[in-house]
């Protein structure tokens, strides 16, 4: 592989999910740096599962997630619900200040120079003037416009958004799409769950269609087909509750001819498609089998 | 009003020695009861002031009414129960109500067992409901310590604690202060309430974390007016406390508590975050 074009994101037959139970189901796929990616797909796809394990707040349960070219501290992710609490008495010019974390740690003051930048940031957003008024008293798209402004001042390379368009008025998700896009033409790799497939149509250079089961990855146009979004569709209605237990994990690292009886035979007599993403050999993923136990409790 | 108001504080040491702990608790506890009523753990603080009980109970039974032993003991105690309780919450299904009910209710049980072993109801009194009157120079010097170690405390963990508190997501994506700031709160939340229980006693500790806290969050809209609101309800209401229960003769930590409820009350109705301030008629609203 060249050097040079390390890849930003690299999943490598990636399971993400709770309870044993696969979210996102062998993942693989490679994501260049300063792609801007839409993530789609029918509810509980694992879109928003997968921006989590990404930002770290989930362990895979299977394969791996590697960000050979992030450096430490590189990651911004809004998750769709913070856990924000909107009656803690700050003002929106402290929250933006937050987003200079990175800069200013715990105990850093200040300087003048900072507190322009996140006037400036402000400003870009559209919420000039509103420094001084209590995040209590904001609405949900001035709120979110305050996120964003945060999410500006962290400078992070890679940006992960999870459905930040949700119950937002047209007017300013225009404004936080410009504000998406100006961040992709600085180099920033960017992932965004979107349920408007018009809008990722008309913006999103880069699409990757989940449905616990990758369905496609790869320039918009070709992933958003019709035939792929009923595929989805259909994957995503065929859920089990009493699922029994995926072994793809348990493949040998590299399949020779002679290590045929290793080779589980896949006894998928289960709804859930498990050969999707396997295609290819998986290094290194997950080196020791898992032993096997009853069915998964739920 | 020279006699009604300074004079009992002039003449008697005992009363300065009270104002003094006051003073101290004011300055130390009640910060931390402001961040215990923003994070919506007011509760939780009366819940730990049970936990810290057997402790201090288990120091009495070995050592008497010994100061050191009961204050290391409730120490201990309380900071058992909260890492139990967090480690519970974090590895169970429980949510960190529960685990720590169940710890704290325990606790409490155990604690009042222990204390009926010496048998003398009187001892236990002084454990529930302390002795501000009666404070020595040694109860003095460590409820003054403790003031000082949680404003310096605090003053170092303010800006990870106030984003713990807005938006504890944000702040475990950028850093790893999460759980610094949470444990350290609650650390700090578990030495207060040891040094309000050798004032006020482990029942009505609570009471001067929460009572000026919640009045200040009637007036004040940010953070740093919330602060100093709440220490000024809290001194204040310390020194009338003293003062009612200098004339009247009451017992002095039901009635520096019962003062804080009164400014609460007032504050409920008089303060623009109270009962009636959204309910009176506007005459003019704004442009904008």
């Amino acid at each position: 592989m060249n050097r040079l074009a390390l890849p930003m994101i690299r999943l490598d037959n990636l399971t993400l999910g709770y309870d044993r139970h696969p979210a996102v189901h062998h993942l693989s796929a490679e994501i260049p740096a300063g792609a801007l990616v839409a993530v789609v797909g029918p509810n509980g796809a694992g879109k928003s599962t997968l921006l989590k394990g990404l930002a770290g707040e989930l362990r895979p349960i299977g394969g791996r997630i590697l960000l050979p070219e992030l450096p430490a501290g590189g990651l911004a992710y809004m998750p769709q619900r913070g856990e924000i609490d909107h009656s803690f008495p700050v003002s929106v010019f402290d929250v933006v200040a937050m987003g200079l974390w990175h800069e200013i740690g715990a105990f850093g003051g200040l300087s003048h120079e900072q507190r322009r930048r996140v006037r400036a940031a402000l400003d870009a957003v559209g919420m000039a003037g509103f420094e001084s008024r209590p995040i209590g008293s904001l609405s949900g798209g001035q709120l979110q416009r305050a996120r964003f402004a945060r999410l500006m001042l962290q400078d992070a390379p890679l940006i992960l958004l999870d459905e930040p368009f949700a119950a937002i008025d047209s007017r300013t998700v225009d404004d936080l799409v410009e504000l998406i896009l100006a961040w992709h033409d600085e180099g920033r790799t960017i992932l965004t769950v979107v349920h408007d497939l018009e809008q990722v149509r008309r913006h999103f250079p880069t699409a990757l269609l989940l449905s616990r089961e990758p369905v496609a990855f790869g320039p918009t146009a070709e992933v958003l087909t019709p035939e792929r979004l009923a595929r989805a569709r259909r994957l995503s209605e065929a859920f089990d509750d009493n699922a029994h237990e995926c072994h793809l994990e348990e493949l040998p690292v590299v399949v020779a001819p002679d290590a045929a009886e290793n080779a589980h035979p896949h006894a998928h007599d289960h709804g859930h498609a498990c050969d999707e993403g396997h295609g290819h050999a998986h290094p290194a993923a997950q080196a020791t089998p898992r032993p096997r136990r009853g069915l998964p409790r739920h | 009003m020279f006699d009604l108001l300074i004079s009992p504080f002039t003449e008697f040491a005992f009363m300065r020695r009270a104002l003094a702990g006051c003073l101290a608790l004011a300055l130390g506890a009640t910060p931390v009861g402001v961040f215990l009523l923003l994070r919506r753990m007011s509760l939780m603080g009366d819940a730990m002031s049970h936990a810290i009980l057997p402790g201090a109970a288990i120091g009495y039974l070995a050592f008497g009414l010994s100061l050191g032993a009961m204050t290391i003991g409730g120490i201990v105690a309380g900071l058992v129960v909260v890492f139990a309780a967090g480690l519970v919450t974090r590895a169970s299904v429980l949510k960190e109500d529960a685990s720590l009910a169940a710890f704290y209710l325990l606790s409490l049980a155990a604690g009042v067992m222990i204390v009926s072993l010496r048998g003398q109801n009187l001892d236990l009194l002084h454990v529930l409901f302390g002795s501000v009157l009666g404070l020595d120079d040694a109860s003095l010097l460590l409820i003054a310590g403790i003031a000082s170690v949680t404003l310096v405390s605090l003053a170092l963990l303010f800006r990870p604690l106030v984003m713990e508190c807005f938006d504890p997501a944000f702040l475990r994506g950028v850093s790893r202060w999460s759980p610094v700031a949470h444990y350290g709160f609650l650390m700090l939340v578990v030495v207060n309430l040891v040094s309000g229980f050798h004032a006020l006693g482990t029942l009505m500790a609570v009471g001067i974390m929460i009572l000026p806290s919640a009045a200040a969050r009637l007036w004040a809209k940010g953070l740093p007016m919330l602060l100093l609101l709440a220490v000024l309800f809290a001194f204040g209401s310390g020194a009338s406390g003293l003062l009612l229960s200098f004339h009247v003769d009451v017992p002095a930590g039901p009635a520096i508590v019962l003062v804080c409820g009164v400014v609460y009350f007032v504050s409920l109705l008089a303060a623009p975050g109270g009962l009636l301030a959204g309910r009176l008629p506007v005459r003019h609203h704004l442009e904008s």
